[in-house]
């Protein structure tokens, strides 16, 4: 092409090598335009890239007030254009002198599933596909170990009687290795012992995905969807009625494509009081949640007196999240004196 | 500075000339690199979801190569020792391209990671909160950036003077750098098998052999394509590439593939004879778990490839260099299996919670792999149609350009 042979410079930039490389240089342009097509498509936001604002938002830990409700205002804005309701954005803060714990009562959990589905419900996960915080495993009797668990049990009822049935989310773990491998400090501990994720500041490299032994964390594959097309069809507002209006930054907003998102304890609902919506939906009263700085709380005495356990105690996690079976003290049988229940010594070999 | 500039845009102009089969080559990567191009700006678009990438395997195609290449970067760094350390005459002229070679992958590397961002238009959020130390991938960020930055002041330093026909003041200017990078070459394995080994969620990859196998695998993956790349410039080029340095680097290959084999078998002896019950993803690698096998012909395909191209290197007949560049053609694609698909992949099934998900890549994903490749291969080509007039001395800033042009 551009190749000079042995005429003269003057000639190789005669009116014919021109329009060559002209014409190649056309083509190559034209071919680096069809590559970049797709990102004329009329859907498309390039995320931060849009607007200033966005691209200069800071982390939520650096935000001040004025530029935390900033933040709130464009973000409950967008949220308006988009799905037409209007949301009540708050930036709910941790309480003094709380700190979350959960325990959940292996006995009563009969496996119905409606946790997961209270979850979706209240914290806006994506319908289409359908994101879930929570998973239950139906498992045989006789193991605690999940690997023995299914997943995907249908059954016209439950609890199937061979079986029970083990619930699992975020553990909100008090050494979450999650929180340790973000490049960005994208996520964190709160004050109050629930791990959150900024999905302002996530950069969607999934490490935290990897580095979680009990699969809590979610990623949005791409925009979270909340009807599918046929469901929209169906009922045009059906995202209005979905939607949950009561969000706050950290935990229920509608999240974007590419980030990362988890369970938080719902922490819109229970730093202000409440109880998550895992719980008030169980029908069996198989979970409880509260402050574990309360001596006087369910919890508190659940941990006090019942045999609990924690999953996967090895890996150092120190889950906030603990299991544990309604059990009866061992009643002494008739006849029996007090005796009995008199600890004999370990080395009883010596007094024989 | 103007003379640098000047410098710029003359390797700009001598990397649109070539002959016929330069051009179709460049020719085909542009294609190919474009096509993944077109790909990523889909998934730009759509997410990730355009890959085969799902919450169970949350790490595929793209994070494998990335292992790959970072082992291939290493090449650089075979070459480098045996010049500056122990001051092996044959490579001294080649370790250049070693280096090159460094630079493209290199680049690459972060190609890959780059894609397999979920939000790139974030990238500025690494330079303003960096979770240092504490995150391994801050580290591998800081060591693949300074790698990068290493091998493109070396080998740009001394092609700039060689193009100014200065003698390079090798004492400040080269070697000091040349044993950072030595050291730095090492880190780059190490910190990027930290990234792994560093997960207690996944026991695939918490164990210590990680890191010793990922450096004799590179090092041998690494060594193995320079073989094959040198022998293309010697043949293509007017650059002369002494038999010797390609027999040196088979040496270096043989014992780095020894090595690998035999912290291979003492993975897969530690994992299987205990019969622990944490070995779900190494039994699922090696033969299926439950009916799921997609990687088993991979791995045993790597496995096969990799002990013959063990076997043809300890013949005394691959000092004709006619087998040993199928046996470097072997272990490549040998230990690309291994170190990529091969220990990306499985730590993530079954899950954390026990249950098995599969991964097929899409051709959208395959395609932005290509396109990288395409691209890396396009760099190095460049790198190296720069660099020969140059170290020939045809290329220089007291010769008008057309000298440098006449091949």
């Amino acid at each position: 092409m551009s190749q000079p042979d042995s005429t003269p410079p003057a000639a190789s930039m005669s009116r014919r090598g021109f329009l060559r490389r002209g014409v190649v240089a056309a083509t190559g342009v034209a071919a680096v335009a069809a590559a970049l097509k797709p990102l004329l498509n009329a859907e498309l936001e390039l995320g931060d890239l849009t607007s200033l604002e966005k691209f200069l938002q800071q982390h939520y830990k650096e935000l001040d007030k004025e530029e935390m409700a900033a933040v709130l205002e464009r973000i409950s804005r967008e949220i308006e254009e988009r799905y037409q309701i209007h949301p009540e954005l708050t930036n709910v803060k941790p309480m003094d002198g709380v700190e979350f714990v959960y325990a959940l009562n292996l006995s009563r959990c009969i496996g119905c599933r409606k946790c997961v589905h209270a979850c979706v419900k209240e914290n806006n996960q994506s319908r289409d596909p359908e994101l879930q915080y929570i998973r239950v495993l139906e498992m045989p009797k006789g193991t605690i170990d999940i690997e023995r668990g299914n997943h995907h049990y249908e059954r016209p009822t439950v609890p199937d009687p061979d079986h029970f049935y083990m619930p699992i989310q975020c553990h909100q773990c008090a050494n979450p290795p999650c929180v340790k491998v973000c490049p960005v400090e994208a996520t964190w501990q709160e004050t109050d012992g629930i791990v959150v994720i900024d999905y302002d500041w996530c950069i969607g490299c999934r490490y935290c995905e990897a580095a979680c032994p009990y699969w809590a964390r979610r990623f949005n594959f791409s925009q979270p969807k909340y009807a599918s097309e046929q469901e929209l069809k169906d009922d045009p507002e059906i995202i209005q009625k979905r939607l949950n209006p009561r969000m706050s930054y950290l935990s229920n907003r509608p999240r974007s494509v590419g980030v990362m998102e988890k369970c938080t304890y719902c922490l819109h609902r229970t730093r202000v009081g409440e109880m998550p919506a895992c719980l008030e939906i169980c029908p069996v009263g198989a979970r409880k949640f509260g402050n574990v700085l309360d001596p006087a709380s369910e919890v508190t005495q659940i941990l006090r007196n019942k045999r609990i356990f924690v999953l996967k105690e090895d890996t150092g996690t120190l889950p906030r999240f603990f299991y544990y079976f309604d059990e009866r003290r061992p009643q002494l049988r008739s006849g029996e004196t007090d005796e009995i229940v008199q600890v004999t010594k370990m080395d009883a070999g010596g007094e024989a | 500075m103007r003379d640098y500039l000047t410098f710029l845009y003359r390797c700009f102009r001598i990397s649109f000339v070539g002959g016929w089969r330069y051009h179709l080559w460049m020719l085909c990567l542009t294609i190919i690199a474009l096509l993944g191009l077109n790909a990523y700006c889909k998934q730009l678009v759509d997410g990730l979801a355009t890959t085969g990438m799902t919450d169970h395997v949350s790490w595929g195609l793209y994070i494998a190569n990335f292992t790959f290449l970072v082992g291939m970067a290493a090449a650089a760094v075979m070459l480098v020792i045996p010049v500056y350390i122990y001051r092996n005459k044959d490579l001294h002229d080649l370790v250049i391209f070693g280096e090159l070679l460094a630079v493209a992958t290199i680049i690459m590397c972060l190609l890959f990671v780059t894609v397999d961002l979920g939000r790139p238009d974030r990238f500025s959020h690494l330079l303003r909160r960096f979770n240092f130390p504490l995150s391994m991938l801050t580290w591998d960020v800081i060591v693949l950036n300074g790698y990068l930055l290493l091998n493109l002041h070396i080998t740009g330093y001394l092609i700039y003077c060689d193009y100014r026909r200065k003698e390079p003041n090798k004492t400040f200017f080269v070697i000091p750098f040349v044993f950072v990078a030595i050291v730095w070459a090492i880190s780059i394995h190490t910190v990027t098998a930290f990234l792994y080994v560093g997960l207690g969620a996944r026991p695939f990859w918490n164990s210590a052999i990680i890191a010793p196998r990922f450096l004799a695998s590179a090092f041998s993956a690494g060594p193995a394509f320079n073989i094959l790349t040198l022998q293309v410039i010697g043949r293509f080029t007017s650059y002369n590439i002494p038999r010797s340095a390609l027999l040196l680097l088979r040496q270096i290959v043989l014992v780095a593939l020894t090595i690998n084999m035999f912290l291979l078998i003492s993975e897969l002896f530690t994992e299987f004879y205990a019969g622990k019950t944490h070995i779900a993803s190494t039994r699922y690698l090696y033969f299926g778990l439950l009916g799921h096998n997609a990687l088993v012909p991979w791995i045993w395909a790597s496995i096969v490839l990799n002990s013959l191209a063990l076997i043809i290197l300890y013949l005394p007949v691959t000092r004709s260099l006619r087998l040993l560049n199928i046996a470097c053609v072997f272990l490549i694609v040998g230990i690309w299996i291994e170190k990529g698909m091969g220990l990306i992949v499985p730590a993530f099934i079954p899950s954390p919670l026990g249950e098995i998900v599969e991964y097929t890549p899409t051709i959208n994903e395959i395609l932005v792999c290509l396109g990288i490749w395409a691209f890396g291969l396009l760099l190095y080509t460049i790198f190296v149609r720069v660099t020969i007039p140059v170290l020939s001395g045809r290329l220089t800033y007291d010769q008008p350009f057309e000298i440098a042009t006449q091949d």
